[in-house]
């Protein structure tokens, strides 16, 4: 379909800024391998010191490149499936807020005022404006929701009767859990860490923040891999041929996703004082619960690219298998689709272990930790975000690609470094080896008294790894901007492929509408987080003041510094 | 509403496997005594990092982690001890993790975390701080060093 120019321009924005900020989030995923491999024994290399590069490749990554696309990928998804476009004003305001919250944060970040990592647990203190950037992102990325909704009310009026498009259903979905999980974190910094970081208030309760970061940072999660779900269930099975195996699968999976994703965050605080083993135990079984819609979706993928796989030829078992456009410079989605696919086995497979109970005392935040989530967030997630963000780019611009065949080997290349350093990462953390750390200074420094012989393997191992990502992120940067400085070559529309389902379900009513699932999630949610935060309040001590990264002393509070 | 037999097939394995998981955890969490830290309120007391030896093979360590080190940094007990850690910090979050034992804690400021842990086995095993905790985290290990065939 034909979009204004003011709708391009906002979608092109939102695509571009993070793919350019990728240079820097990645680079410094490069880093983090090469000091933990021992390569540098130095705290700081070109004048960015290792925790600095970690928070920025974490929140660039992680935060940044994410929740931009998500946004831009939902506008797409609604005006393109509704056939009208999203209020431009409310699309700007939402560009504007996160813009400016993402420079505020980088700013903090690139001055070395906010070294705590995107977890940001206190009680080390970042600068209040990081604070305020990540605020106003989340803020930002809350706007297009409102909107969206409205859209779809009006949409509905029309067709009583006829079923919500799936993508539409999926964005929808992917952002009221956003919505729901981000309050805890808007709350966390703005109730409790700016006033604190400022000096008003002079401690904070730190379990009561990590509780309330977890309520948020496993839906997190599923904010990153929806938008991929969504591009496997309607894009996915187009581009390869085929057509999506069930349609009311998909439907059940997203509603699933719905109540089951927040109410399982305590799985990441197993290790944490002040929360019960009884209320731990229960939030492993609610992510239980949450690994069925994957295993749905593991299955309907699966059938859906082996109907497509017969369609174009295929005999016996497995012979499908070889049937898919794997290489296809003109469907070179598949590829990025296919190698996220592939990782994501290893990465829900790794994320059960970790969510079973006891299980998570051999390998809670050690090496494997990394190992495990690159595989997912850096999987599927990764390469659908960057590989949609081109097509959609190319699309809606009317260019060719840049470099077509590197651009059809990049995911490829991708994985490959992905699963050695994966293999690294959670051979290393198996051995004890820690995450987030600077090995490089102490435990992979011959000359320390702390040198450990047997990491060496190891991270030598993650640092191949490492070093084949890079290349292939780089190629993506490169691929993707070249696109952009192409000339344009026909006209450009907004055109997303859109897969037919080989069972095409009549509508039914309960997973047609909302209600009743936002009922379910609130219910579980209670369940779920009431016993948690009364144990961290019953159980926690007194309040921790502000902490800065190289001091064991804390700061004075300005309040008391103030003379009588 | 009609479900295809594949799909029906696929989520009767999908809970079956679930089933098993969850049994699985239970059967080890009584077979080989595996659970997460236990979760105590906070009391001043375990603030003061100490050595309690209750008797020949039962210890209690009160271990107090700051920037950037354990206190106490080195403890030295008998094999086959039992040794409980109860876990506090004094400044930020830290990590307590003794990787052979599968012993895994976060110490947080104003909460007391605590597991039991028996050293079978004559040898050094590292504790290694695996939360990052500012510019000096690197450097916070300390050790426990289960040598003496009876107590010291």
């Amino acid at each position: 379909m034909q979009v204004s120019k003011t709708f391009k321009r906002i979608i092109y924005l939102e695509l571009a800024i993070p793919v350019a900020l990728l240079i820097i989030g990645i680079y410094h995923g490069l880093m983090q391998t090469v000091y933990r491999a021992g390569v540098l024994h130095q705290t700081s290399f070109l004048k960015l010191d290792y925790y600095q590069g970690l928070t920025l490749h974490g929140v660039i990554n992680a935060l940044v490149l994410t929740t931009f696309f998500a946004v831009a990928f939902g506008h797409a998804t609604m005006a393109f499936y509704f056939k009208k476009e999203p209020n431009k004003k409310l699309m700007w305001l939402s560009f504007w807020l996160m813009l400016t919250g993402v420079l505020l944060a980088a700013a903090t970040m690139l001055m070395g005022k906010a070294s705590v990592l995107y977890t940001f647990y206190p009680p080390l203190k970042a600068h209040p404006l990081f604070y305020l950037g990540a605020a106003l992102l989340i803020v930002g990325s809350w706007v297009p929701l409102f909107d969206w909704v409205r859209m779809y009310n009006a949409w509905k009026k029309e067709h009583p009767e006829t079923k919500t498009p799936l993508a539409v259903l999926g964005t929808l979905i992917n952002f009221i859990i956003w919505f729901m999980c981000t309050l805890a974190v808007a709350y966390e910094v703005l109730v409790l860490l700016i006033p604190w970081s400022m000096g008003w208030t002079k401690t904070v309760n730190v379990n009561l923040a990590r509780t309330l970061f977890w309520f948020f940072g496993h839906a997190l999660v599923y904010f990153w891999l929806l938008p991929a779900y969504i591009m496997f269930y309607t894009i996915l099975p187009k581009v390869a041929g085929g057509k999506l195996y069930s349609d009311l699968a998909g439907r059940i999976a997203l509603f699933l996703f719905l109540i089951f994703s927040i109410p399982v965050g305590v799985h990441h605080q197993y290790s944490d004082p002040t929360i019960t083993r009884g209320v731990k135990f229960f939030h492993g079984l609610l992510t239980y619960g949450v690994a069925i819609p994957s295993f749905i979706t593991a299955f309907t993928i699966a059938a859906s690219l082996e109907y497509a796989g017969r369609k174009r030829g295929a005999k016996g078992l497995f012979g499908w298998m070889a049937k898919l456009p794997y290489l296809n410079k003109d469907k070179f989605l598949f590829g990025y689709f296919i190698c996220g696919l592939i990782l994501f086995i290893f990465g829900g497979v790794t994320g059960i272990i970790n969510s079973s109970y006891s299980l998570n005392n051999v390998i809670h935040n050690t090496a494997w930790l990394p190992g495990h989530f690159h595989m997912t967030v850096a999987g599927p997630v990764f390469l659908g975000i960057v590989g949609m963000s081109l097509y959609l780019y190319a699309r809606m611009s009317g260019k060719k690609i840049f470099m077509p065949s590197v651009n059809a080997i990049i995911p490829y290349l991708w994985m490959i470094g992905m699963l050695i350093f994966s293999f690294g990462m959670s051979w290393g953390g198996l051995r004890g080896e820690p995450r987030r750390t600077n090995l490089g200074i102490s435990y992979l420094n011959p000359e320390s008294a702390q040198f450990r012989p047997d990491w060496v393997p190891t991270t030598t191992i993650a640092l191949l790894g490492g070093v084949i990502m890079f290349l292939a992120g780089m190629l993506f940067v490169v691929v993707f901007f070249g696109t952009i400085f192409k000339k344009k070559t026909e006209e450009g529309q907004l055109d997303i492929p859109v897969a037919e389902a080989f069972h095409d379900e009549k509508r039914v009513p309960l997973f047609d509408r909302f209600k009743p699932w936002l009922a379910a999630m609130i219910v579980i949610i209670l369940l779920a987080y009431i016993p948690a935060l009364i144990n961290v309040n019953k159980n926690s001590g007194p309040g921790a003041p502000r902490y800065n990264i190289d001091n064991p002393m804390p700061l004075e509070n300005k309040t008391e510094t103030v003379k009588p | 509403m009609k479900i295809d037999k594949f799909e029906k097939r696929v989520l009767i394995i999908t809970l079956s496997v679930i089933g098993l998981f969850i049994f699985s955890l239970l059967y080890a969490k009584n077979k080989y005594q595996t659970d997460l830290p236990e979760c105590l309120p906070y009391n001043k007391v375990y603030t003061e990092p100490k050595i309690n030896k209750i008797d020949s093979t039962t210890y209690q360590v009160f271990s107090v982690a700051s920037m950037w080190q354990f206190e106490p940094g080195e403890i030295y007990v008998p094999v086959g001890s039992e040794v409980d850690f109860y876990l506090t910090s004094k400044d930020v979050v830290h990590g307590f993790n003794i990787a052979q034992k599968n012993v895994n804690m976060m110490a947080v400021y104003g909460s007391i975390n605590k597991t039991t842990v028996k050293f079978d086995k004559p040898g050094v095993y590292d504790i290694v701080c695996h939360e990052y905790c500012g510019v000096g985290h690197q450097n916070m290990r300390a050790q426990v060093i289960v040598n003496y065939p009876t107590a010291k």
